[in-house]
């Protein structure tokens, strides 16, 4: 059986290549190093018990593959009659134990570090949604405007059916991504509005589950600008692969100068709650938000996927009572994963897409809703 | 360690229909009682859903009917070796062993919420800020009077707890007095169990009659607890985790007091029919082991249900 | 041949009763064998539906939710339909023979165990053709995705399980009976093969957490249907809950999937190698230190939750200390091989593989019990490669050479050693390319449970999904071996292998109907 030996063997060295040679293409072959201090550490702690590993498979199986070359049969062999030794036994109990006492150590360490999250600089909550994450900024005083906003994926849907080349960033794209300032303790406070989700930023070695009615504590400081990927990491549903989360680090200034930015944007928002739309306006930014916030449940042409969920082609309910309409949209359906998007659209937003969902796939209501009708329900709601 | 001899009168049975239909029976049952969950839920007709999972109760029950005499008459013929015996013996025990287990799920169930998921609800512990972001108006204190989201879950107004220990009220609280209904039934059972080792078949009878009279009682208090639970305390199976834990843990206990009052029962039965001999009774030991470690969850059930 | 037989005895019923109605442990242990295969079929065209899905990135053969529902089934159907009812068959071919019992203890309820299943299955997978589609919350059922987010077919996922833990627990206390009550005289606890050792050790763990997990799904039974709130922050409940008591079962359920299978693989080396097994004393030791240690460890599934420190702590120390009972089974192995005189005949080779690929899936284990490494290795492809490298090449390995080692005994023919030879070499390479790159993309970042994944990823998506074709193909082989071997071929002898020692080669091969109805001569047991 030397070919089998000899297989395995070209086989470990071929892994234990690629692997060397590869510690440094981070994101291709083995883990991301990242760009915190946590992150490094979790690396090398990775690679520690790694080698470790290798190391006594190196022992474990090399003195298996000598005894396979050698104690065979095939070439006269003749079995040893010893079946047991204390000493040995004792010998290979101890030692494993002293190389795990040698791995907890700085496992104990890197861990203990992860779990202080007090002291931090800005603190984001950090809500997963079936599908999408939801990301408020902490305020200093109420008196504030707060800044809260949602992160779609925004791969298109051509490219996830193949029918359009994809891109760069297939998947790992979002509309709207975090945004933190670098060399700040950023804390994020993670929970979930439906089932479980789990947000996960491998650069950051930061990945903790949003456990909906809990709280849960993670940060990271990033030390490098620059655009970092991960993705939902806890199964939810249907499309639990298309959740990916973006986070921008940037520069103290550059961040400051977002936030006051989103500051005005929400203000804008509020205020565009008095304006009036057209329908050709209406119908353009509600498609856009249909296929960016609806499709995933309702599907492209609103065929949906039922019995799960329900076409909103022929809809009663889009072709039905307006009002029944804009507050099954606000409120949602308690209990089922169509979610109360009065928190997550403004009502220049939801405006649009009633208007869109009455007008399109067939649907021909040819209603016109302004964002005052929404703005109603909205007060109803609270 | 078996002796030689036990092996030679080792008695396999010949081939036996009644697993198979057993089968057919408990999967008719758990499929007609599944339908009939989702068809209430999605408000359609149960009727023939019943129907299959009565069909499929009763066709299990005839089964073990069956099975049950088939066992005993095989007993009586003088088929079943020591070894066998012996084999019974462990196979009761171990299955009791596996319902101390599932119980210990609902314990370990109520001791997390208790210790974990309340006070962190309420603001405690490693992960506070649940409670400070979350619920800001939930206060962990334990039995929930109020729930995290009184909205979606409605409290119970009051809770089945002792609440003064006055010796008038304690006279009325009725997990007390089942308390004592159970213990006494376990030291009933074994005296019947002594009387049979004695011949005492009279005393057998007694004993025994005694001791399902007392679990009879039990259910009656329990029934009573209930309705007082659900009528008076607004305390229900869906008022929120101290309602879940409440009744999942005396329901299944319940559930099995039920259960071992109907094999006392038949038990009682064949004792007036003269089925067991001073030497030869395992039937008769195996209820009474069962009836014991039901009333040990009771005493756990007590101690941390009612008491803590 | 020693053993005294009755030459009155019956043989089996003829035609299809005998398989409904028997009470005969071989009966029964082939039943279990062949609907284990089956399972093993159907599982695995799911994982080739997996597998060919994930072979490009974009979204080609299935709909998202259509492939999540093959990913739970797949997972299920392994577990409870594959790798345990394997393990049960075997137990009741080979503990009567190996102890020298006549049958089971309780042969009728063995039977129900038995007939248990393939209606508990049917359940199951019918719910694929039923309007709101099979379980899609992944094999582990997280709560509240599994409860109040779940398609309504979960109620019958939920008695399905039931059925199968009642299986089990009535399968085990057989199997616990038997080893305690039916042992041949002189066949004392210290003298029974490892095989008979774990499974009594299994056996005990299974009694112990199928209850739970029993618990654990009528919990939810309640959740979906009677508004109760285990598993709901509103009504003072956890989400968490649910992992904790689902884990406690699920942690000494995978060593229920392994711990059988070092059973075998300690009575195929001693064979081949021709030599006794080193340490056995230290064996069983470590068998039962294991099973002692798995129900302490459970929380390593759940690092990423949002434990509390000392909780970390606690779970990952425990969970590194299993590394030294089982180190010291693979040292004995090792220990066994080294001076042997040794041959490698199919049986040894799937027990080779054993011992080396379980034991890379042992250390891949081992990393992920470190906690703040298992921030990053957690829910992506390299748990995935873990887990499969300990199941497949472990738990299916080793029931395929219990298969190939004990195949002459039970047909009383010689398999086709080419052909098994040549399943084990395509078995070989085909899981190693199947599972080994997915350790990469793992590292990389690759989630589990996605049917598209990033274009970085396409690579090793590739190369695994061939090596899982090559694999799935290459199960069809041992099918052709099997169907082979019955039907024909060279005549067994009762010893077949040369330095095979244990009661059940005393027998002539194939097996008689009924066993030992009066005990062996106590002078055929040998120390181990
Ligand atoms: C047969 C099944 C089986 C077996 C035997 C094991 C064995 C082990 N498993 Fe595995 N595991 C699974 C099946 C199994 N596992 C499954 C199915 C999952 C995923 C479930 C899911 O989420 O779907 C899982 C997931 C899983 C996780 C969770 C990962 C995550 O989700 O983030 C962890 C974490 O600690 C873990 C650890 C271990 C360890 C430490 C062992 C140890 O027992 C391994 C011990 C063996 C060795 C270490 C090798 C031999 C030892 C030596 C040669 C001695 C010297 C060695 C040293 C000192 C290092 N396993
Ligand atoms: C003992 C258990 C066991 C076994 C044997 C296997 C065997 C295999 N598993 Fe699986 N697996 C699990 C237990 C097991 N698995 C579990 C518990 C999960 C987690 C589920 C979850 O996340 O909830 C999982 C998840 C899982 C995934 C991840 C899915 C995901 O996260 O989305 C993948 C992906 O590659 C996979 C692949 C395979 C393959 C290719 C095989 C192969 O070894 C299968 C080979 C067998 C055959 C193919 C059948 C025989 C051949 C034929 C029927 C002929 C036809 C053949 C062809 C058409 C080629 N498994
Ligand atoms: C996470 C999945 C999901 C998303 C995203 C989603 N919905 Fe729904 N939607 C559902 C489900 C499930 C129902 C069915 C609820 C029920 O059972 O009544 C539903 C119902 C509806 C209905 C009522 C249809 C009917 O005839 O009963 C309308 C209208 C609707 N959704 C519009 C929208 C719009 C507009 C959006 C985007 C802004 C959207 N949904 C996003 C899941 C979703
Ligand atoms: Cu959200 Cu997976
Ligand atoms: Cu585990």
């Amino acid at each position: 059986m030397l070919s089998k030996a000899k297989l395995w063997l070209g086989l470990v060295v071929a892994a234990l290549m690629t692997l060397s040679t590869n510690l440094q293409a981070a994101w291709e072959l083995n883990m991301t190093q990242g760009v915190t201090q946590i992150s490094r550490d979790t690396y090398d702690l990775h690679m520690q018990i790694l080698w470790w590993c290798v190391a006594i498979g190196v022992v474990v199986f090399g003195a298996m593959l000598w005894s396979i070359i050698n104690h065979r049969k095939s070439k006269g062999a003749v079995a040893a009659t010893f079946h047991e030794s204390t000493k040995i036994e004792i010998m290979w109990t101890v030692i494993p134990f002293i190389i795990l006492i040698l791995m907890a150590i700085p496992a104990t360490r890197v861990l203990t570090e992860a779990y202080d999250s007090t002291e931090s600089d800005l603190d984001i909550q950090v809500t997963g949604y079936q599908w999408r994450w939801e990301y408020r900024y902490m305020r200093g005083d109420a008196s504030e405007e707060e800044v809260l906003f949602y992160s779609n994926l925004s791969t298109p849907s051509d490219q996830i059916d193949n029918s359009l080349p994809k891109g760069e960033h297939y998947l790992l794209e979002v509309d709207k991504p975090m945004v933190i300032p670098v060399n700040k303790k950023v804390r994020f406070l993670i929970t979930s509005n439906d089932v479980l989700h789990a947000w996960w930023v491998p650069a950051f070695a930061v990945k903790k589950d949003a456990v909906p009615g809990f709280i849960n504590e993670a940060w990271a400081i990033a030390e490098e600008p620059g655009i970092y990927r991960g993705q939902c990491a806890e199964l939810c549903g249907i499309q639990h692969g298309f959740m990916p989360i973006v986070v921008h680090a940037v520069p103290q200034e550059e961040y400051d100068a977002w936030y006051a930015e989103q500051q005005q944007a929400a203000v804008a928002a509020r205020e565009g709650a008095n304006s009036v739309v057209t329908m050709s306006a209406a119908l353009q930014q509600g498609e856009e938000i249909y296929s960016r916030t609806c499709i995933a449940c309702h599907q492209t042409g609103g065929t949906g996927l039922p019995p799960a969920f329900p076409a909103l082609a022929g809809s009663a309910v889009a072709n039905g009572d307006v009002e029944a309409n804009i507050s099954l949209l606000v409120n949602g359906v308690p209990g089922t994963a169509m979610a109360a998007f009065g928190r997550q659209l403004s009502p220049v937003e939801l405006s649009a897409i009633i208007t869109y969902i009455r007008n399109s796939f067939g649907n021909n209501t040819g209603d016109l809703v302004q964002p005052a009708d929404v703005t109603t329900i909205l007060q109803e709601a609270q | 360690m078996a002796s030689a001899g036990s092996h030679e009168t080792y008695y396999v049975p010949e081939q036996t229909k009644l697993p198979i239909y057993a089968s057919i029976g408990l999967i008719l049952t758990v499929f007609g009682l599944g339908s009939v969950l989702n068809n209430i839920k999605a408000s359609e007709g149960t009727t023939f859903s019943t129907l299959i999972a009565i069909a499929g109760f009763l066709l299990l029950a005839f089964i073990l009917f069956q099975w049950f005499s088939i066992v005993i008459r095989e007993n009586h013929a003088g088929m079943n070796s020591d070894q066998l015996k012996r084999s019974y013996v462990w196979g009761m025990a171990w299955f009791i062993f596996s319902e101390v287990m599932f119980f210990a799920a609902f314990f370990g169930a109520l001791f997390y919420v208790r210790n974990f998921a309340v006070p962190w609800l309420g603001g405690e512990g490693g992960k506070g800020a649940t409670g400070e972001f979350l619920w800001p108006e939930f206060q962990a204190v334990w039995p929930l009077i109020e729930n995290p989201s009184n909205a979606v879950f409605t409290p119970p107004h009051e809770a089945m707890d002792v609440k003064e220990w006055t010796p008038g009220f304690f006279a009325a609280y009725l997990p007390f007095w089942n308390t004592l209904i159970l213990l006494t039934s376990s030291v009933t059972v074994h005296f019947a169990h002594t009387a049979l080792k004695a011949e005492n078949r009279r005393g057998l009878i007694q004993w025994l009659s005694v001791t399902v009279a007392l679990g009879v009682l039990f259910l009656v208090f329990q029934v009573i607890e209930y309705t007082e639970a659900y009528g008076h305390y607004g305390l229900t199976l869906d008022s929120g985790i101290y309602g879940s834990t409440f009744f999942l843990l005396t329901g299944f206990h319940g559930f099995h007091v039920t259960l071992g009052t109907f094999i006392l029962s038949v038990m009682l039965a064949r004792s007036i029919k003269g089925h067991f001999k001073p030497d030869d009774h395992f039937g008769f030991e195996a209820a009474s082991w069962y009836w014991h470690f039901v009333d040990v969850v009771w005493v756990g059930l007590f101690f941390f249900v009612y008491l803590l | 041949m020693s053993a005294a037989h009755d030459d009155h005895h019956h043989g089996p019923a003829k035609g299809l009763s005998r398989w409904f109605y028997t009470t005969n442990h071989k009966d029964i242990g082939s039943l279990y064998l062949w609907f284990s295969f089956a399972m093993f079929l159907l599982g695995g065209t799911f994982a080739m539906v997996i597998r060919a899905e994930l072979f490009q990135p974009g979204l080609q053969l299935v709909e998202p939710s259509f492939f999540n529902q093959m990913t739970t089934m797949h997972g299920l159907i392994m577990v409870f339909g594959a790798v345990m009812p394997a393990f049960v068959g075997l137990a009741n071919w080979l503990i009567p023979m190996m102890i020298g019992a006549p049958d089971m203890a309780l042969p009728r309820l063995n039977n129900w165990s038995f007939w248990l299943l393939p209606f508990a299955f049917l359940m199951l997978t019918s719910t694929l053709f039923m309007d709101a589609g099979a379980p899609n919350f992944g094999w582990t059922f997280y709560a509240p995705l599994s409860t109040t987010y779940a398609p309504e077919t979960v109620t019958f996922f939920i008695f399905a399980v039931h059925i199968m833990g009642a299986s089990s627990i009535m399968g085990s206390i057989n199997i616990i009976a038997t080893i305690l009550n039916m042992r041949a005289p002189g066949m004392t606890l210290m003298k029974m093969p490892l095989f008979v050792w774990t499974w009594l050790i299994t056996a005990y763990l299974l009694i112990a957490v199928m209850p739970v997990l029993a618990g654990v799904v009528t919990m939810m039974l309640f959740d979906v249907h009677f508004g109760t709130s285990f598993f709901s922050a509103a009504g003072g409940g956890d989400p968490i809950l649910f992992q904790h008591v689902f884990w406690f079962f699920g942690h000494p359920e995978v060593y229920i999937m392994i711990l059988p299978g070092f059973g075998i693989v300690s009575a195929i080396i001693p064979t081949f190698a021709r030599k006794r097994l080193f340490g056995y004393d230290s064996m069983v030791y470590a068998t039962a230190s294991i099973a002692f240690l798995s129900f302490i460890v459970w929380a390593h599934h759940m690092f990423t939750v949002g434990m509390p420190i000392a909780g970390e702590l606690f779970f990952m120390y425990a969970t590194m200390l299993i590394a030294v009972p089982t180190g010291v089974k693979v040292f004995n192995w090792v220990a066994t091989m080294f001076r042997g005189s040794m041959t490698f005949e199919t049986p040894m080779l799937f027990a080779i593989a054993f011992v080396v690929l379980f034991t890379m899936g042992g250390f891949t284990g081992l990393m992920l019990a470190i906690t703040p490494a298992d921030f990053q290795y957690h829910d992506t492809y390299f748990v995935v490669a873990h887990f499969h490298y300990v199941l497949v090449p472990g738990s299916i390995f080793s029931i395929m050479a219990a298969a190939y080692y004990w195949l002459p005994k039970w047909t009383g023919h010689m398999y086709d050693e080419r052909l098994g030879k040549l399943h084990f070499w395509m078995s070989f390479i085909g899981v190693n390319v199947l599972f080994f790159p997915q350790h990469f993309l793992g590292l990389a970042g690759m989630p589990r449970r996605v049917p598209d994944y990033a274009l970085q990823f396409a690579d090793f998506n590739w190369i695994s999904s061939i090596g899982g074709f090559l694999f799935g193909a290459s199960q069809l082989i041992l099918l052709v071996v099997v169907i082979k071997c019955i039907k024909g071929g060279k005549k067994a002898t009762a010893q077949v292998w040369e330095g095979a020692q244990g009661l059940e080669w005393t027998l002539e091969s194939p097996a008689p109907y009924h066993t030992f109805t009066t005990p062996p001569d106590p002078k055929l047991i040998h120390d181990q």
